[in-house]
């Protein structure tokens, strides 16, 4: 069977459109490989979107990358021009003039110096073109932008089917081309011919909403290939353009049954035991001032004690903030950042798109490869998009981090009230564990009751406790099951006091108990010792008179005796 | 008009002999004879012999007529059919009449 599934696999990919890689990040995962090999690929957009950048990095990368040499034809921008514009990306374009791997060649287009009369055609840009491919033997073109010949010059028939000529003379040169155009009113080119004349059209946008503008990416057309259709977002920094990796369709990364501390012990214990699985992905909702931020950095805390590492995104409070809260606590997160193991990056919600939000988490989780992340609080980022379109970042986060096997935590700020528990941001149902803070209101108090509303794939507790942040950390105590249901905070303290007392009283009462018994104890034995005393005097009384009678008797026997003797010494002497 | 004493560089970059270039170079030759004459130096660049040097001139399209001197440089693309734009390119008309004039 899989021989089967195999083969069919090896047939299609004989088939297969040879690609050409662009080397920009995330565009060739979504055109599956890179632009069609030999052929004309159209990259449009409106002003200021990133076309020429997107194209001279086609051509940079090329040379730096795959060694492919690459004429870049420039209607607009001098070669100077371009080298600065470049020099941001760390590209040392002239650098790469002088070792012959790009060529730029600058067609300059001035009306006011040409006049036009009679028949005419472009062959001077095609040997221009083809004499420049073949000095540096290139395998990539750019033509950047071609509208400008139709600024440029009058008679647009020629131009029309002299550009067409032109996609076909790229085709029959056998190089990758990348030709950009202006968007136009109601067509993808102002002219609306390079779309069709091109095997792959890509759109770029720079749209708006709520104030905040982010850049997006399609591809609109791509002959004899499958491709991402979605509109990905794209940033351009530093390091060039960033297209979003994609959502990975697939529900198939693989799971670790490896856990990891949530930095409570007593936590621990009420997910069974060990903590968290490695690699899955925990929600801890609350309303404010619950303590969120304190879970999420003691969690950071322990697992860099751990030597695991850590980023932090935080949206609402700056690093220094966060660490001198949680230094109240005693948690010393400065450390970890010395020791490189804790990164924290801060931004407001609002500095740009959701998707650019997302994007530059990425890049820092590529960069820094931790093996925690903690977002705190998502909930902040729905000022810059609606409920279900930061659940679509969050599930392509989710998934992302899943397939790397990064464990992950978000805060959520629920509201008070007990209808939105169940739809944080929509993400609840999509995370592996869910921690739910909740305040407990009574008797003129606030306490924080705490309990897991799901684990996936562990026991779990399903007792509410009471989470206490103290001095010393954080802590979580079993609530007070008392006959008159559970309590907790100082009515908690309070039955405790009341039984302390109780136990007390208790002890005095038996403790006097005791005291009496000994006394009676004491009073029987004075008795007895009495009763002895009486005895012994009554038993001496007896004795007295026992021996005054033997005494007695045994004068009186000796007075016999004697008188006996002297009888018998009176009958002797007569 | 001083630019009557110069004399007159004037360079056609076609691109192999195909008909348009043909015709532009002997619309040109009887321009410059009719109104230049003697005062004139054409140059013809065959793109497909010498492509390297489309790119100094800055030529896109062929057939093109660049008028190096005098100066300022002008561009005329085309086979040069129309007399009277290629005279007005070139500047030639000013020069004609100021010769009229004299």
């Amino acid at each position: 069977m899989t021989k089967k599934i195999n083969k069919l696999q090896d047939q299609k990919k004989a088939g297969l459109l040879p690609k050409s890689r662009t080397g920009i990040n995330g565009l060739d995962e979504i055109t599956e490989g890179g632009l069609p090999v030999g052929r004309p690929t159209l990259i449009c957009g409106s002003a200021g979107c990133g076309k020429t950048l997107m194209s001279i990095e086609f051509i940079v990368r090329g040379a730096l990358i795959y060694n492919e040499p690459g004429v870049f034809m420039a209607f607009e921008e001098k070669a100077d021009e371009l080298a600065v514009n470049v020099a941001s990306l760390g590209f040392d374009l002239n650098q790469l003039i002088e070792d012959k791997l790009i060529r730029i060649d600058h067609v300059h287009i001035e009306r006011s110096e040409i006049e036009e009369t009679g028949e005419y055609d472009l062959e001077g840009l095609f040997i221009r073109l083809g004499y420049a491919i073949d000095s540096i033997g290139a395998k990539r073109v750019v033509l950047d932008t071609i509208e400008n010949l139709f600024a440029g010059l009058d008679n647009q028939t020629v131009l029309r089917s002299e550009i067409r000529r032109l996609f076909q003379w790229l085709k029959e040169k056998g190089v990758t081309a990348i030709i950009t155009g202006e968007r136009g009113d109601n067509s993808l080119t102002r002219q609306g011919l390079e779309e069709y004349v091109s095997d792959c059209v890509i759109l770029l946008e720079n749209r708006i909403s709520n104030q905040i503008s982010t850049r997006l990416l399609r591809i609109v057309k791509y002959r004899g290939s499958v491709h991402g259709t979605n509109e990905y977002p794209f940033l351009i920094d530093e390091d060039g353009i960033s297209v979003l990796p994609v959502t990975s369709l697939q529900l198939d990364s693989a799971v670790s049954t490896e856990s990891i501390s949530s930095g409570i012990a007593s936590l621990d214990t009420m997910l069974g035991g060990a903590g968290f699985y490695k690699g899955s992905s925990i929600l801890i909702s609350g309303t404010a001032g619950t303590g969120k931020t304190s879970i999420a950095s003691s969690f950071a805390n322990a697992n860099c004690l751990d030597g695991k590492k850590c980023i932090y995104f935080a949206f609402e409070e700056s690093p220094h903030q966060i660490i001198r809260n949680m230094r109240s606590i005693g948690i010393d997160l400065n450390n970890h950042i010395k020791s490189g193991l804790l990164e924290f990056h801060a931004s407001r919600p609002t500095l740009h798109g959701l998707e650019m939000h997302l994007v530059a988490i990425h890049k820092n989780i590529k960069r820094f490869k931790p093996d925690i992340v903690v977002l705190d609080p998502v909930t902040n980022l729905i000022t810059v998009g609606s409920v279900s379109e930061v659940k679509s970042m969050l599930i392509r986060l989710v998934d992302y981090l899943q397939n790397e096997g990064i464990t992950v935590m978000f805060t959520a700020l629920s509201l008070n009230n007990t209808f939105n528990e169940q739809t944080d941001e929509g993400i609840s149902s999509l995370v592996d564990a869910w921690l739910l803070i909740r305040d407990i209101e009574s008797n003129g108090e606030r306490n924080r009751g705490l309990y897991v509303m799901k684990s996936r794939g562990m026991g779990h507790s399903n007792q509410i406790r009471e989470f206490i942040i103290a001095d010393e950390g954080l802590e979580l105590v079993d609530v007070y099951l008392g006959p008159d249901g559970v309590l907790v905070g100082s009515a908690r303290e309070a039955h405790i006091l009341r039984e302390q007392t109780g136990q007390a009283l208790h002890g005095q009462a038996v403790s006097r108990k005791d005291r009496e018994i000994s006394r009676k104890r004491k009073l029987l034995e004075a008795k007895i010792a009495g009763l002895q005393t009486e005895f012994e005097s009554v038993e001496e009384e007896l004795n007295k008179v026992y021996l005054e009678e033997e005494l007695k008797h045994k004068i009186q026997e000796d007075n016999r005796r004697e008188m006996i003797e002297k009888r018998k010494s009176i009958k002797a002497k007569k | 008009m001083g630019t009557t004493e110069q004399t007159w560089e004037l360079r056609l970059y076609i691109a192999g002999k195909t008909p348009k270039s043909v015709s532009a170079l002997s619309n040109l030759k009887k321009y410059c004879e009719e109104h230049l004459h003697g005062k004139y130096k054409i140059e013809v660049i065959d793109l497909l012999e010498k492509p390297q040097l489309a790119e100094g001139d800055q030529i896109f399209a062929v057939p093109t007529l660049v008028r190096k001197v005098p100066v300022p440089i002008r561009k005329i693309i085309g086979d040069l059919s129309n007399e009277e734009k290629v005279l007005v390119g070139l500047n030639i008309i000013s020069v004609k009449s100021s010769v009229d004039v004299k």
